[in-house]
This record gives structure tokens, C-alpha cells and sequence, in this order.
């Protein structure tokens, strides 16, 4: 990777905390702009992406653990349908955010809310967890690791 | 002025198509794509879908490009000379794209407000939403509350998509690397 | 000239299609015809977002001194189609590599003969 241009640590450093604060906007600026849980997840995983590019997947992996992404990867779903759930146990129908809030209009504003930062959390962790798992392998075939890349297959 | 963007855009994604079509480097063809997903997304934005276009300017030209160079990182980066003609493909693809100029006789022009695409639903959820929801944004309000249903099964798509990738990459590594130690433990 | 520009967005859509396509069937390499399948799938974007556009109409987030708005269902459509595309390409680009460590190719018909032996 690129850990020798300082130029680009530098910068990176800069934009990290930037990239992540607009994705935060994004995400819950959503319902007033364009945005929401697909492209704030998007552009939070692109910060750690950007990252692991220029100091190494093994850095990237310091800042947000592997075991933590593989955990959130199903939870963000679980958040979804279990918003779902709710909405049945409070009386009406599955995906229903009516009975959340004191009247219908603030429960559908608590629902999506709620059910866009399950989107987030799935989204921007399935894309942590793909460029891990790429650039783990990338890493291990650069320092000769001969379990991976090794062209014998199974 | 709105059409006129939209005309040089397009033209420009076309060149772009040929482009990558022309090209055997793959680093080239992968660099090309990014610059077609930044174009799409302008596109989109004359297009007024500004959500899309955030989301094709972050997957299409951010996430995809690092995958690609990961891809390409662990396999070739020249593409082999073809071996077989190319009449054949060529002909099957003018065929679908004449095909599919005649299936566009038929359709609404371009920009107009009384087709039955917009006078139907669409309209119904523009004049739903700030009722019912209380939120401006009609797009996000139908994404997750009104279509809830689909939204909930893009997103298992995607986790499924990605413990596809895990289980591809990662998991033969590891019996892999459990094999190699036990060989290792047996050896001496 | 208003005819034109009444299609083109068809036009360059169909022209994006045969372009993907003849990518996937013509080139043997499988990165490549991961591209083209993904430039086979804007070109169905784009097919969406077409028909949706009003003309001296806005993106539909409702605000005051507005009252002509682009149709926002194709939006919330094609918004899920691009992310579950990564998924997907991801998923492909996973096999890619799996593919090039078991044949230590990724040209179809270099694959083929190795199966064939």
C-alpha cells in the first residue's frame, strides 16, 4: 500500500473526520434532503475504506474490529424487522410505524428514522466487511502468505 | 438548457461505453468505469433523482472502483486477445438493439408530466406524504415507510450478498490455515 | 430537432444496453464482463429515470413555491437497485478471485480447456 507518501497521510487525515460527520448529515438530514441510510452507509464505509487504503488493511482493522462488523452485519437487519415487530405488537400491521408516536404522522417520523439507521448499519458494515475480506487476502498474497493465492485450489 | 446537459451527458456516457469496450487493460477499463458511474450521476442529477445520483456518485464511482482494483490486485491485469470472432456477438447485439429501438416507437416522450408513468402512484405519494408522514423528502418517505416491505428486502439482499463474499474469501482460508497447522504439528 | 431530444434519452439507453451485452458475450475476461453487466445495469437506471423527469419540474422534496415535482417512485426503485448492484458485483468479484486460485486464469476459455483436461 501507500504508507511512504506523507502527502497523502496527511490529507487523509484531514478528510477522514469531515467524510464521517457528512455521512453522519446524510443519514439524518435524510428526511429533509437528499440522503438516507443507502448513502450514509455508503459514505461511512468509504471513509474507513480510504483508510485502510493508504495506512493498511491491518489499521483499518485497529480502528473498526472485524468481529465488530460481522456483528453488525446482521444486526442492522435484526433493527429493521424487528421495528417490524413492534409495529404487530403495538396492534397494527408488520412495517406499520403508526402506533409508535403520540399521533400517526410523529410514529411514521420515529419508524423511518428508526428503520434508516438499520439500513446504515447493514450497509455501511457489508461494505467494511467486503473490503476486508478483499484486502486481507490482497495483504496476505503481498507478504508471500502461500495459503492464499496459491494456484491449486481445493 | 436542461436538454441540452442531458444530450452532452449521454453522448458523452456513450464515447465512454465504446471506450471501455475498445480497451484490453483492465486497470484502463476499471478507471473508465469510474468516470461512467461520475457521468451517470450527473445524468441522474438533470434527471432530478438527486438520491440516486448520491448513491451512484458513492457506489458506482467509490465502492465499486476499490473492489474492482482489489479484484484486479489478486488476479490479471491484461486482458487476453480474443480468439473467436466477434461477428457473431456483434450481430446478436445490433439484433437486440434494433429490437429494442422498435419497442421505444410506442413510448411517452421524453420530460412530459401527462404520461400514465407520472399521473399515477407517483402523484398519489407527492400528495400523501406530507400528511401522513410529515416528511419533505417524498423519496425517503416511500423508501422506508410506504414500500417498507421492499427496502426490508433490499437490505437482506445485501447482507446475503455480502456473507456470500465472506464465506468465498474467508472461510476456505482459514480451514486452509487450520490444515497447514496441523500438518505442521504432525511433521516433526 | 424537438423529436430528438424527445428519444434520445431512449436512444443512448438502448445504445448503453447493446453495449453491456455485447461486453458480456464477446470478451472472455471475467472482470471485464463484470463491467459490462454493470454497464448493462445503469443503462436500466437510466431506462427508469427517463419516463420519471418532468420537464420545468423539480427533485420531489416537497418545499414551499414549488408545485410541479419529478415522479419520486422510479427514485426509491433504482436508490435500492444500485446498492444491492455492489452487493452483487462484490459476489462476483469474489468468484473472479476464487477462480484465479483454482485455474490461475480468468479468461473463460482458458477455464474451459483446463476443465476439459
Amino acid at each position: 500500500m501507500m504508507r511512504d507518501t506523507i502527502i497523502l497521510r496527511v490529507v487523509v487525515k484531514l478528510l477522514l473526520p469531515v467524510i464521517l460527520l457528512f455521512a453522519l448529515y446524510v443519514q439524518f438530514h435524510g428526511d429533509y434532503g437528499p440522503g438516507g441510510g443507502f448513502q450514509a452507509g455508503v459514505a461511512a464505509a468509504a471513509a474507513i475504506i480510504l483508510y485502510g487504503m493508504v495506512f493498511g488493511v491491518m489499521a483499518a482493522r485497529k480502528v473498526v474490529p472485524q468481529r465488530v462488523v460481522h456483528t453488525l452485519i446482521p444486526l442492522g437487519v435484526l433493527i429493521f424487522a424487528g421495528t417490524g415487530v413492534a409495529g404487530l405488537l403495538l396492534g397494527a400491521n408488520y412495517l406499520d410505524y403508526s402506533p409508535f408516536g403520540s399521533h400517526a404522522e410523529a410514529g411514521q417520523h420515529l419508524g423511518i428514522l428508526i428503520v434508516e439507521i438499520g439500513v446504515f448499519v447493514t450497509v455501511s458494515s457489508t461494505m467494511l466487511a467486503i473490503f476486508y475480506a478483499f484486502g486481507g487476502r490482497a495483504e496476505d498474497a503481498l507478504a508471500g502468505d502461500p495459503l492464499a493465492g496459491d494456484g491449486d485450489g481445493e | 438548457m436542461e436538454q441540452l446537459i442531458n444530450m452532452v451527458l449521454l453522448t458523452l456516457l456513450a464515447l465512454i461505453t465504446i471506450g471501455i469496450i475498445r480497451v484490453r487493460n483492465l486497470f484502463a477499463v476499471v478507471v473508465l468505469a469510474g468516470a461512467y458511474s461520475f457521468l451517470m450521476a450527473s445524468v441522474m442529477m438533470v434527471l432530478d433523482a438527486v438520491d440516486v445520483a448520491m448513491t451512484e456518485a458513492a457506489v458506482g464511482a467509490g465502492i465499486s472502483t476499490v473492489l474492482a482494483l482489489g479484484a484486479l490486485h489478486l488476479t490479471k491485469t491484461e486482458e487476453a486477445a480474443p480468439r473467436f470472432s466477434a461477428i457473431l456477438p456483434l450481430f446478436v447485439a445490433v439484433g437486440t438493439g434494433a429490437m429494442l429501438i422498435y419497442g421505444t416507437w410506442e413510448l411517452p416522450g421524453f420530460g412530459l408530466a401527462d404520461t400514465p408513468m407520472n399521473t399515477g402512484v407517483g402523484l398519489d405519494y407527492l400528495d400523501r406524504s406530507m400528511a401522513e408522514t410529515g416528511i419533505p423528502n417524498v423519496v425517503t418517505s416511500v423508501l422506508a415507510s410506504y414500500r417498507g416491505y421492499d427496502t426490508l428486502g433490499e437490505t437482506v439482499v445485501i447482507f446475503t450478498g455480502g456473507i456470500g463474499v465472506l464465506i468465498l474469501l474467508t472461510a476456505v482460508r482459514r480451514r486452509r490455515r487450520l490444515a497447514g497447522d496441523r500438518d505442521k504439528g504432525s511433521a516433526p | 430537432m424537438t423529436e430528438i431530444l424527445a428519444t434520445v434519452n431512449y436512444w443512448v439507453t438502448i445504445v448503453l444496453m447493446v453495449g453491456g451485452l455485447y461486453i458480456v458475450v464477446a470478451h472472455g475476461n471475467m472482470v471485464k464482463k463484470l463491467v459490462g453487466l454493470g454497464i448493462f445495469q445503469t443503462s436500466v437506471y437510466l431506462l427508469f429515470l427517463s419516463p420519471g423527469k418532468v420537464l420545468g419540474g423539480t427533485a420531489p422534496i416537497l418545499a414551499e413555491g414549488f408545485e410541479l415535482y419529478s415522479n419520486p417512485l422510479p427514485h426509491v426503485l433504482i436508490l435500492t437497485a444500485i446498492v444491492v448492484g455492489v452487493a452483487t458485483l462484490a459476489l462476483g468479484m469474489a468468484l473472479v478471485v476464487r477462480i484465479h486460485e483454482a485455474y490461475g486464469t480468468v479468461e473463460d476459455d482458458e477455464v474451459h480447456e483446463l476443465e476439459m483436461d
